[in-house]
């Protein structure tokens, strides 16, 4: 800037560091509640130090859930929110992938049909169809299986919209090239138009990841085995209701351990982020 | 926008477009069919039979106080949630814009929230404000409120307002840093060399600059206040108390998967899906035509 206010810029980081430190607060006491005993944690005010149960309370919850609330372990539970993440985001992708390839690269009767069938979806959020959704799941003996986790939700227009506008700026040469070198559409896909989509790819799978893991309304609808829980819903099963007869250290360390993964993936892969971001939005 | 060379398969696809197809098949419009469907009829207790009845079920809604009254939160619910939202991230993404040093290390440090699951951010907060034992209810006894969002309605609102906003933060600051981004710097540097003051800069450039962006997180704002926020609700208040944070979404569940009222849940489904068609058109017409003043 052509000018130089050096008042103005410190109110800018004054505000900055405020806004920073209200974001980060519930964090910061989510993690030192995690370190402290049942006592210390019920203890008003709570004391913002950590404490020195951190190792027991992580190992605790990881082996046997809380003592008061569900005895679920947290352990399978993340298993359970990695698998639904992963199989959503990758079931996601890959059914995106080929329909907009299909979409773009082939003239076919109904293709605008299609087209139009999987725009709608965007207009059929999971939560206005709660009950016949969660009866299909029911009718296909989807209930308490990672199947039925996923599946349900693989659909995706966003994803299939961003692929489309990907391949339509991708020059028609290409293909031409392709097809006079003898290569079939597969191989074109294959060879051609994947490679060319990683970074798509990659930006897209961050977003979805985090997507997947912090489902909550349709892991809460089709899970009821302890053994099937994601992290998300175990700590809500694990509120025994009750301010004080809640073991908040170790609902915290699960707290703990249900953001860390994809707040991990958030800010390790900030680029591919903030691009699958802007770009599945706009 | 069309191709010009395209390959010739007479089945090749339909297979590639049949996984997609199918899932949106079984899993969307066969359920939302069969939720229009429900929404005329009536079941009897037992559900061994149902009836069809035409609208009642929708008149019975429009008639039940219960229901007019979870609008109303919702409406309430919603604006809070967008407007916060949208003035707190705008003020942040500004000031990042401004500070040449340490703007990637604040930029992360706002941003993480995106990846707190709903229902963990209500938890959070409901953590921080447990009446009896949370750290800011202790200070706000201190500083003489009598605080229980387990009580009073006005307090829970608030509670699962912070808790909703806060999340969506970091998702509104990088739109905006994007839209900032994309503003002429030569506009703002005339204006400076005009003598400007960064204040009036930012209402007669910046702002109206902007105003695509902010329409756009404007409509994204109320969807997510609308639809998202049920894991937040659950984890904390659950629609109490008394009903001054239901929610529309969260009361489709609660008659629907609680009280088991087949019918009634599913008129709820049909008008919140007219809702979100009403918001995607708004958003793909409005934001294509770029608000501007």
């Amino acid at each position: 800037m052509v000018e130089n206010r050096p008042w103005a810029d410190f109110a800018a980081h004054v505000i900055l560091i405020l806004g920073v430190v209200v974001v980060a607060f519930p964090l910061y006491v989510t993690f030192i509640a995690s370190t402290l005993t049942y006592d210390q944690v019920i203890t008003v005010p709570m004391k913002l130090t950590p404490g020195d149960q951190m190792l027991h309370n992580y190992a605790q919850v990881l082996s046997a859930g809380s003592e008061k609330g569900s005895h679920a372990a947290v352990l399978p539970m993340l298993l359970n929110s990695f698998i639904m993440a992963m199989g959503v985001a990758i079931g996601k992708i890959a059914i995106s992938i080929i329909s907009a390839f299909a979409i773009v690269y082939f003239r076919f009767p109904l293709r605008n049909f299609f087209f139009w069938m999987i725009f709608v979806t965007l207009m059929l959020p999971i939560e206005v169809r709660i009950i016949p959704t969660f009866k299909v799941a029911s009718d296909l003996n989807l209930l308490d299986t990672h199947a039925g986790l996923i599946l349900p939700l693989i659909a995706s227009a966003t994803a299939t919209f961003l692929f489309r506008q990907f391949y339509l700026t991708i020059p028609d040469e290409l293909a031409e090239a392709a097809r006079i070198d003898g290569a079939g559409p597969v191989r074109f896909f294959w060879d051609v138009l994947l490679p060319l989509s990683k970074t798509n790819i990659a930006a897209l799978f961050v977003i979805l990841f985090i997507l997947g893991w912090n489902q909550y309304l349709w892991p809460l609808l089709i899970t009821s085995k302890e053994e099937m829980y994601t992290v998300v819903i175990g700590i809500k099963r694990m509120i025994a209701g009750g301010d004080a007869t809640s073991e908040w250290n170790l609902i915290m360390a699960t707290a703990m351990l249900a953001l860390l993964p994809p707040a991990l993936v958030v800010v390790l892969m900030q680029k591919w982020f903030v691009k699958g971001l802007v770009e599945t939005e706009k | 926008m069309e191709k010009r060379v395209v390959f010739q398969s007479p089945w090749l696809p339909y297979a590639l477009v049949a996984p997609q197809i199918a899932v949106t098949v079984v899993f969307f419009f066969w359920p939302a069919a069969q939720a229009v469907y429900w929404a005329f009829l009536v079941q009897d207790p037992f559900g061994q039979s149902s009836q069809f009845v035409w609208f009642q079920n929708f008149t019975d809604l429009l008639r039940s106080s219960n229901y007019l009254e979870s609008f109303k939160v919702t409406a309430f619910f919603s604006v809070l949630v967008a407007g916060s939202g949208i003035s707190i991230s705008l003020l942040l993404a500004v000031m990042a814009e401004r500070v040449v040093r340490g703007a990637l290390i604040y930029k992360t440090l706002l941003i993480w929230p995106y990846a707190v699951a709903p229902a963990v951010a209500g938890i959070l907060w409901a953590f921080l404000f447990a009446p009896s034992i949370g750290i800011v209810s202790y200070w706000l006894r201190l500083a003489g409120v009598d605080w229980n969002w387990n009580i009073k309605g006005d307090q829970a609102m608030l509670l699962v307002v912070i808790a909703a906003t806060w999340k969506q933060i970091s998702y509104n600051v990088l739109f905006f840093i994007a839209g900032l981004q994309s503003i002429p710097r030569s506009l703002l540097e005339a204006a400076a060399i005009d003598g400007a003051t960064p204040f009036r800069r930012f209402w007669t450039i910046v702002f109206p600059l902007l105003s695509p962006t902010t329409f756009f997180l404007l409509v994204i704002n109320i969807v997510y206040a609308f639809f998202d926020t049920f894991g937040v609700i659950d984890a904390t208040t659950q629609g109490g108390p008394a009903g001054a944070t239901q929610i529309l979404v969260y009361k489709v569940y609660n008659d629907g998967v609680k009280a088991a009222d087949l019918g009634g849940s599913a008129a709820q489904s049909v008008i919140l899906m007219i809702i979100v068609i009403s918001l995607t058109v708004v958003q793909f017409r409005f934001v294509e035509k770029k608000v501007q003043y």
